[in-house]
């Protein structure tokens, strides 16, 4: 190992090591971050779910967004899988459905990044599944 | 390559280990590697989560999923369900007795709700045995702050600012502490941590060096900066080994990246930290005790002044704090004195651990912040009493302290509120008892402790205590008289008031707090001859009931002693001044025909 010189050098070196316990800091406080949801019930995952749920937690990392993404049971839209609900500090969750990877990117692009509404959205009459 | 997606934390304390939590990461690793989720998940093997009633602990990141008492068969499952498909494995899911309901994540519990964790900060979080995670977290960040920005005595300000007192009993102002060593001048000064923890229920200590190793390290460098020593020395108990290894894997470490040794992070300020091994004996625990056995001689105490910050290890300015009191510092450092100060009571700041055993359901590990309130602590975070039985006492302090009832449940809990009650904080045990524990044979157990401990140097200490235990157990075999109560107070105070150090100044504590607090109880020994919890052997009685006894004569069989006399189809009878209470009979009769009273 090499030794660390400097206060400068320890902190770069945190910098660079942060990335290995940024998801466990996220985790510690999710309302401060973009959480994503992944419904993951049987005919999600046949539907494509896993696939979005890979998608997400490479893309948001590669776009630099700190985000959590987690995969949850099934959301009770089976007609509407692969489905996904987003929670943007401060704004009301939402649920879309029907995503695919395309999809996926305008989420993140459209909707997270610049809170621009999208189409395929799931009118929120359901119950939050964690509570 | 990418990040991982999950993260799977693994409690690698001690309890967990002893039920094969290390088998369970082994075989994680293993069947996620044979499935190429390798590099999706990361084992994490981290410090106790403080749960340890439920162990092993697992739980899965981002999600906070918080399994229990998971076993290495569990692990494929957990793979299966949790990891591939997304679903929580609902067996393995925390039921709270409580509310009757399992758990989904950690965040739900009423464990960790009103818990604050600044000392235990990173035990369940960070791998302790990679110091990277350790940097990741600001590890060694508020060294480095200190050494480039602060004075010794701007570093000694920002801690007696913070409020931060000793964890290991005494509540002495830290900072005060550190001035007091920075200002003798010597050619030679230390820097001791002390690990030795021998209040028996006592865990805190044990689990912040296996949770996080590094956090007491970074500390006692810092420490070394203000009051100008290069050299740390760690005396802990030979009895924790895997605490012992972590801190070796830590030093190691340390050095390595030249966080410890020869000018470190540049600034010319050297620094080292070797570990002196206890044999665990509670005297040593105490400062003067401690340095006299890291000399190589007796443990035993010796009177104060003066003090180790003038003359302690070696002769030489020592700075003697308790493995919590480090753990707090690398965080004030970084998030300064007034936040530390904003949390806690008036002169108590901060938070406390707490080490929970007993009559009690979450038997564990907790940081809650001071001016919590016992019922808070016992009810909400301990989840109640074990068995749905009524609450009694609880002991604080250990076998220093003292016991606090029902009518203190409402005490917030701090340095000055606890002793005004006649208890102590003590370093952080609390043994909750109920209805079913004898305040006269608990007063007896924490005497018989303290008289195996007693090193035996003053007499007040090797023979007051000897004899109160024995007043205790002529009291607890029936034999007791009033004036015993009497003597037993009196005793008690004089040893409080000439014993040599804190053992004996304070073992007295638990017999006159129980006195205070159950008299009655102890009254109902020596006068009724009765035992209300039935927990005194010789104040039982068995007894034949008249009306039920069909003169079988099964138990005067069984008796060892020969005690029950009686014809054939005739009642029976127990001579009392024979039995030895032994309950075979009892157990024997099949027509409920012998009672205890
Ligand atoms: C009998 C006895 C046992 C003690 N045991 C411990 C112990 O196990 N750990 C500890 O930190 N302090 C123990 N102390 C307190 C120490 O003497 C000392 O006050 C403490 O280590 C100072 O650290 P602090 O200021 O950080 O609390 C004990 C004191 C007495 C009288």
């Amino acid at each position: 190992m090499a030794k660390v010189k400097t206060l400068a050098d320890l902190r770069k070196m945190k910098s660079e090591l942060q990335s290995k316990i940024q998801l466990r800091e996220n985790a510690e406080n999710p309302e401060s971050v973009v959480q994503i949801r992944v419904g993951m019930a049987t005919s999600g995952i046949a539907s494509g779910a896993k696939e979005v749920y890979h998608y997400f937690t490479e893309e948001m990392a590669k776009r630099n967004i700190n985000g959590l993404t987690t995969q949850v049971g099934d959301m009770g839209y089976c007609y509407a899988e692969p489905t996904v609900e987003v929670l943007v500090p401060g704004k009301d969750p939402i649920v879309f459905g029907y995503v695919d990877v395309k999809k996926a990117d305008q989420i993140i692009e459209k909707y997270i990044k610049q809170g621009e509404l999208l189409d395929g959205i799931i009118p929120p009459n359901y119950q939050n599944i964690n509570e | 390559m990418s990040e991982y997606k999950m993260h799977m934390m693994v409690c690698g304390g001690t309890g967990c280990r002893a039920s094969e939590s290390d088998t369970i990461v082994e075989k994680m690793k293993k069947e996620l590697e044979y499935r190429n989720l390798d590099e999706d998940v990361q084992v994490v093997i981290t410090g106790c989560f403080g749960f340890c009633e439920k162990g092993p602990i697992v739980k899965m990141l981002p999600d906070n999923t918080f399994y229990t008492e998971v076993k290495p068969d569990n692990v494929t499952e957990i793979i299966d369900e949790h990891i591939i498909k997304g679903r929580k494995v609902q067996s393995l899911l925390y039921v709270d007795p409580n509310k009757g309901q399992a758990e989904p994540d950690s965040k739900h519990m009423d464990f960790y709700k009103k818990q604050i964790r600044i000392a235990l900060r990173n035990c369940g979080f960070i791998n302790p045995e990679v110091v990277d995670e350790y940097i990741a977290a600001d590890g060694y960040e508020a060294l480095g702050k200190v050494l480039a920005d602060y004075t010794p005595e701007q570093t000694i300000d920002i801690i007696k600012q913070s409020g931060l007192r000793g964890r290991g009993g005494g509540g002495f102002p830290t900072g005060l502490k550190w001035q007091f060593a920075a200002q003798n001048e010597a050619d030679k000064k230390y820097v001791v941590c002390n690990a030795d923890e021998g209040d028996p229920g006592a865990f805190m200590d044990r689990s912040i060096l296996e949770g996080d190793p590094h956090s007491v390290l970074e500390a006692m460098a810092i420490c070394g900066y203000t009051m100008g020593s290069d050299e740390g020395i760690i005396y802990i108990r030979a009895e924790y080994p895997l605490a012992i290894e972590r801190l070796h894997i830590a030093i190691k470490q340390a050095r390595e990246y030249g966080l410890l040794g020869k000018n470190i992070l540049g600034t010319g300020f050297d620094f080292d930290i070797t570990l002196r091994y206890g044999a665990g004996a509670f005297v040593c625990g105490e400062e003067t005790a401690l340095i006299h056995s890291m000399e190589g001689l007796r443990g035993e105490p010796t009177v104060k002044p003066p003090f180790p910050a003038e003359s302690g290890y070696n002769g030489k300015p020592t700075n003697v704090n308790n493995v919590e009191t480090f753990a707090n510092i690398p965080a004030i450092i970084l998030k300064g004195a007034e936040w530390f100060s904003a949390i806690g009571t008036e002169k108590s700041k901060g938070t406390k651990v707490f080490a929970l055993a007993g009559k009690i359901n979450n038997v564990g590990l907790i940081e809650v912040p001071m001016g919590t309130t016992l019922r808070e602590v016992i009810f909400e975070i301990g989840g109640g009493i074990k068995d749905g039985k009524k609450f009694k006492a609880v002991q604080t302090g250990g076998p220093s302290g003292g016991c606090l009832t029902e009518k203190h449940l409402d005490t917030p809990i701090d340095f000055d509120n606890l002793l005004a009650a006649g208890s102590m904080m003590g370093s952080g045990g609390m043994i909750v008892m109920d209805e079913d524990d004898c305040m006269v044979a608990m007063a007896k157990f924490y005497l018989e402790f303290t008289v195996e401990e007693s090193c035996g140097k003053c007499a007040p200490c090797r023979i007051g205590n000897k004899r109160l235990h024995e007043t205790l157990d002529k009291i607890t075999e029936g034999k007791g008289t009033l004036h015993d109560l009497e003597l037993l107070k009196n005793m008690s105070n004089v040893i409080k008031d000439t014993s040599l150090c804190g053992l004996g100044q304070t073992s007295p504590n638990p017999v006159l707090s129980m006195l205070e607090h159950f008299y009655d109880e102890f009254l109902g020994h020596v006068s009724d001859h009765k035992c209300e919890a039935g927990q005194c052997k010789s104040l039982l009685k068995y007894n034949i009931i008249e009306e039920e006894c069909v003169g079988c004569t099964a138990c005067a069989r069984v008796c060892p002693v020969g005690c029950i006399s009686g014809e054939k189809k005739e009642v029976h009878i127990i001579d009392q001044s024979i039995c030895i209470k032994c309950g075979a009979c009892m157990d024997k009769c099949k027509f409920n025909a012998i009672e205890l009273i």
